[in-house]
This record gives C-alpha cells, structure tokens and sequence, in this order.
C-alpha cells in the first residue's frame, strides 16, 4: 500500500481501475469540445477564418460529437465505477469491458480523424458509411453506429450481469432497465430515408429520448450514488427520491417529445401534447433541486468530498436551469414558432448540456480522484483549494455568460427575422447584421474564452488535488 | 420501525414509476403508428415527390390561420416532366448529397441544424432568387461553386463543396419537394418569390 496522497491504482477495485480509463479519455474529448467550440465562435466573427480548411460545419460538428461522446464516456465510466459497490460483487466480464473501451477508444479517434481530414464525401450511400451520416449529433459514419452498439451492448452486459449475480439495488435496478433504452432507442437513427419528415421523427426519438429521457434518469441514478457517497444520505431516502424522479422524468419526457413535433410534416395534435407534456418537464428537476438542497442541508453540509459536492449541487441547479427553464421558455408552440432554429436553441443547449450533465460527470471526476490517492481528505482546508473554487467559478461563470450572449443574440433573431422580416434569408441575415446579434455573439466568445481557462484550471487541478495530503478523507455524517 | 405514508413510500414510487413509463411508451408507440401514416410521402401533409412536375406555391390558409404549401398548376422543374419514380430517384440523390455534404451543420432543415446559414424549408420559394424564370439556374450555379457568389453584407460565405452537376440538380429538386410539406405554419410569416410574374 502506497502513501496517502498518491496516485495508485491498487486503490480501486476492478471495475474503478476501467472507469478512470474512461474519465481519462472524457477529460481529453471535453478539452476537444472546447478548441472546436472556440473555433466556430470565431468564426462568427470572423467569416473567412479558416474557410475551406477547416470551415464552420466540421468545427460545429467535432464540438457536438466531442460531446456527446465525452458525456457517454463519463457517464460509462462512473456506471463502472459504482458497479462494484452497488452490487458487492466484482464485474462479471470484466475482462471484455476493457477490451470494448480500447476498440471504442480507438473507433472514436478513427472517426475523428475522418471527420477533419476527409470531411465530406460524395452523395452517395458508401459516404454514408465510411465519412458521415450528416444528420446533427449523430453525424458518426453507419459503421461507427453499430460499434457504439455493441460496445454499449457489452457495456449493458458488464453492469446487468453483475448485478444479477450480486445483489440488485435501487439504483443498480433503475440503472439496468434505463441501458436498455439507451441502446436500444439509438438504433432509430440507423437508417436512410428520402423522406424528411420522417428522418426527422426517428432522429428526435434518438436525440430526444436519450438527452430528455434516458439520460436524465442515469444521471439520476449517479446523483443517488454521489450523495451516499459524498454526504452519507440514507439509501431508502435518495431511491424513493430517484423513483419519484424516473415517474416524473419518464411520465413528462417520453410524451415532452412532441416538443420537437411541430414543425416538421407530423401531424397538429403534437402542438398540444408536445406543449402539455414538455410544459412539465421542469417538474422532475425542480424535485432533483430539493432532494439535494435538502439533503445537504440535513448533512449540515458536512462532505467527505467537497469538490464533488458544490459539483452535484451545480448539477442539480444547473439541470433545473438549463434543462427546465430555458427549455421551458420556448417550448410551447405559440412561442416556439418564432424561436425555433435561432440562437435560442443554442443557449438552452449550451446551459443544458454543460448543466444537466457536464457537471455530474466532473464531480465523479473528483469522486474519482479522491479514491486513486488513497481515499485523500477532499473537505475544508485542502491544499491548493483554490483551484478547484476557481475552475468551478470559471466555468460556470464562462457558461452563464455564453448561455446570455446567444440568448440575447437568439431574441433579436426571433424578433427581427421571424417576426418583423418574415423568415426569408433577407431577413435571416438582417438579424445576423444587427449590432445586437454581433454583440450577443461578440460577449459569447469572450466568455467562451473564460470557459477554456477554466477547464485548463480543472485539467490542473484533477492531476493534483490531494498530492502530498496525509490526512485521511473525513466520513461523511450519519443521517440526521 | 416506524411505517411510511403510501405517499413516502418506496414500493409506492417504484411501481407508479413503472406504469408511468410503460403507459408513457405504449401512448408514444400508439402516436407513432398514426403519425407514421400521415407523413409518408403521398399524404396531405407530405406530398409525393412527383409534385416537383408543379408549381408551387405557399398561401395563407384562413380557416387554420397558418400558410400552407398548395400544389398547382404544372411546372416541371428544369422543364422536364417526371414519373413517380423518376422524381423519387431525384429527390433520393439529393437527399443523400445534403447528407454527405454535412449541410446541417450549417444550415436549418424543417428549422432543425445549426444557425450558421439561413434555413432551408422554403428555399425554393426565397425571394432571394429574383424571379421563377431564372431560379433553377441561379441555385444549380450557387451549389456548385458559392465561393464567388453574392451572399450577405457580413462576408459569411459557403464554402464550394465538390457538388458535382447531378447532384446540384438533385439537391434543387430536393429543396422543391420539402417546400411542399406541410409545417403548421413554419416558417412564419414568410413572404414566397413572386412567381407570378
């Protein structure tokens, strides 16, 4: 046994030893979405900044997909890093877990490489395949979609396995049944149509049920296991707390889908059940907010990680913000009309994504840490505890203000191209002129730009806290 | 041990959780079928990919207080005339160069993509075009080579993208047949080409 306060893998059991793996490569594909982030920001700015080189639709691309892929590999990862202690027994199949992290490891850096140095291809099926499917957040080539599913089958496999074999929880149960629809709702974006009303159907079932639906009820599911573990709440209470979530996150989301119904072919009764079901969506986040304000308060705040724990607040806060009240702003179709495929959208994805999910995901990246050193204190009075306050405060400072630069920017378009100019490409670009949009765009990057820092910031601070600390983590309190 | 209220109770939750679900997903897979046989190609809402051999025109409808898509009189695009699978072929070209070519991650499809360029649900009647006599042409031009065209005051420029010919004229037809759909209403507001004249 190594000292306190050093990196050392016998620390962890076998399926944490994986889940760092995975958090290692989310952290890289995290600092990629930001450069790319920066890059097609500026390029609003500046218009013939790398055109035809590196042009606006591949940045945005490897942005989105960077994404996606670095929330699926955190949230992966931290499935695999509580698998052992939900269940009590080491992973079944471990051993092909691992092998199925290095083949989806290496299928990502392939099709990145793809993607910027062949960019586009002809139109025809093969380019489909091979280069791109060209349909937004799940532009990855067909071949790259049935690796994703069998990695996220043999992925399902690890943890449902394990858990019948051990012993089933809560969250172990929840966590199961939701990885079931996480790969199997996927697989509606697999396939070619002409028609694209219909394209669109599927590809909402896919972009949708995962980011409104099933993945809220996983990041639930860690949200569960982060407060046990950093505050020491009740088992009984955080799984009646994740049920009610799952009746409400399911009940609303699931029928919420009619949000993105309204304007692409389907037919008028998705006005009113998209409108109904999506108007309660923030229901479910605003649940999560108390469950954790109030169990946090009930720890009097007393956590045996306090990195990870302003982290799970910032989740529980910024899902409620990003997800609820800026989806809610322009989800009802009399508003939706005029926002719909403007700079709102944008906002509410900037605040939601980075909100809802980015933040889980960095407080398990600190959950993480804490275990690798040897279980290292992580309360008050940390080494270097700056750090880790100040990235928390740049990042999340860095996304409110991009959150409000594109709102801003999204307002004006929504009033000066739709409603006044009548959304012609006239008008399209009116309102991209207007100094208000310029603006809107201009404080985005500057906050974009605080954003990085603060990554930069996290990167450091991940590598080091808790390096040279001796004294053991504190025990979180028992329940009051 | 003390016993919880139903209200606080975890068997409670987990089994409302359950039906909710399951009743949620039975609902949403019920919608699915009916929506589905709404918007295949050759309904009201999602015409046939023959209606590229008409006109087409975008008109307030008084009694939905929306403006519609209505198909009328023949106008063959590129002044040739179609069969059902012949227009079906076209438009298939065109979809899958729109794919392979990425233009979501620019442009807004049925108001879905990325903001970076104007949305592309009514192309075929932008005013932008001047008049019906020389769209065709004019969009065929633009597809293929961008770089050197008019765009805007903000020198935002589409990058030339290796369209080749055929698929210029099949991206055109594509951008014809989705101005037939019909969107409830979106885009709003919108003013078409004067195609009259």
């Amino acid at each position: 046994m190594t000292a306190l306060g050093t990196i050392d893998s016998a620390n962890l059991n076998g399926g944490q030893k994986l889940a760092v793996k995975y958090f290692s490569v989310a952290l890289i594909l995290f600092g990629a979405q930001v450069v790319f982030g920066l890059l097609a920001g500026l390029q609003y700015l500046i218009p013939d900044f790398l055109y035809e080189v590196l042009d606006f639709s591949i940045n945005r691309m490897v942005h989105i997909n960077a994404m996606v892929v670095w929330m699926l590999f955190g949230f992966i990862g931290s499935v695999y890093w509580l698998l052992e202690d939900e269940s009590g027994i080491p992973i079944v199949g471990l051993k092909l877990g691992n092998i199925v992290f290095w083949i989806f490891t290496l299928a990502v850096a392939a099709v990145v490489a793809v993607y910027l140095l062949v960019q586009i291809g002809p139109g025809e099926h093969s380019t489909l395949w091979l280069i791109t499917e060209g349909r937004e957040y799940i532009e990855a080539p067909r071949w790259a979609d049935i690796g994703i599913v069998v990695c996220l089958l043999v992925f399902f496999f690890n943890v449902a396995a394990t858990f019948a074999k051990g012993k089933w929880t809560g969250i172990g149960g929840v966590l199961t049944l939701d990885l079931i629809a996480l790969f199997g709702i996927y697989m509606a974006g697999m396939f070619y149509t002409t028609n694209i009303s219909v394209d669109q159907y599927w590809w909402w079932w896919v972009i949708h049920l995962w980011v409104e639906a099933t993945w809220e009820v996983l990041v639930g599911g860690l949200m569960a296991y982060g407060l046990m573990t950093v505050l020491g709440a009740r088992r009984k209470i955080v799984e009646t707390w994740l049920y009610i979530e799952v009746a409400l996150m399911f009940g609303s989301g699931i029928l919420g889908l009619g949000h993105h119904y309204f304007w692409i072919g389907t037919p008028e009764y998705w006005l009113s059940i998209g409108g109904f079901f999506s108007a309660l969506e923030p229901v479910p986040l605003v649940a999560m907010v108390v469950h954790a304000v109030f169990d946090s308060g009930v720890h009097k705040m007393r956590s045996s990680n306090h990195p990870a724990m302003g982290w799970l607040i910032a989740h529980a806060f910024g899902n409620f913000f990003g997800a609820g009240v800026w989806g809610f702003m322009h989800t009802l179709p009399q508003i939706n009309l005029y926002t719909h495929g403007t700079q709102w959208s944008a906002s509410h994805g900037h605040l939601a994504f980075f909100g809802a999910y980015a933040t889980i995901n960095i407080a398990f990246f600190y959950i993480a840490v804490q275990k690798w050193r040897g279980n290292v204190w992580m309360s008050g009075g940390l080494i270097g505890g700056w750090k880790w306050k100040w990235s928390m405060v740049l990042l999340n400072l860095g996304m409110v203000g991009m959150t409000m630069g594109l709102l801003v920017a999204g307002y004006e378009q929504s009033q000066i191209e739709r409603a006044i100019e009548g959304s012609s490409w006239a008008g399209y670009f009116a309102a991209q002129s207007h100094p208000w949009f310029q603006q809107g765009m201009f404080w985005r990057m500057v906050f974009g730009g605080m954003f990085a820092a603060g990554y930069a910031l996290l990167v450091l601070d991940l590598l080091t806290i808790g390096k040279r600390e001796t004294r053991p983590a504190q025990r979180p309190s028992a329940d009051g | 041990m003390t016993t919880d209220p139903w209200w606080a109770s975890e068997t409670f939750w987990r089994k409302t959780a359950i039906w909710v679900t399951a009743g949620s997903f039975v609902v949403l897979v019920f919608l699915t079928f009916d929506s589905m046989s709404q918007i295949t190609a050759g309904t009201r809402r999602v015409p046939a990919y023959s209606a590229i051999n008409h006109r087409i025109e975008y008109r307030f409808d008084e009694q939905r207080h929306v403006q519609t898509p209505v198909i009328g009189a023949e106008e063959p695009l590129f002044g040739k005339k179609l069969t059902e699978q012949e227009a079906e072929a076209l438009v298939e070209k065109g979809k899958l160069t729109i794919q392979a070519k990425n233009c979501m991650s620019c442009h807004t499809l049925l108001g879905n993509g990325a903001y970076y360029a104007p949305d592309l649900t009514k192309a075929w009647l932008d005013p932008f075009w001047g008049s019906r006599e020389v769209r065709e042409e004019l969009m065929v031009a633009f597809i293929k080579d961008p770089s050197d065209k008019l765009h805007n005051g903000l020198g935002r420029r589409m990058p030339r993208l290796g369209v080749t010919d055929e698929e210029a004229h099949a991206i055109v037809a594509f951008l014809k047949w989705m101005s037939t759909i019909d969107t409830n209403g979106f885009p709003y507001n919108f003013k078409p080409l004067d195609q009259e004249g």
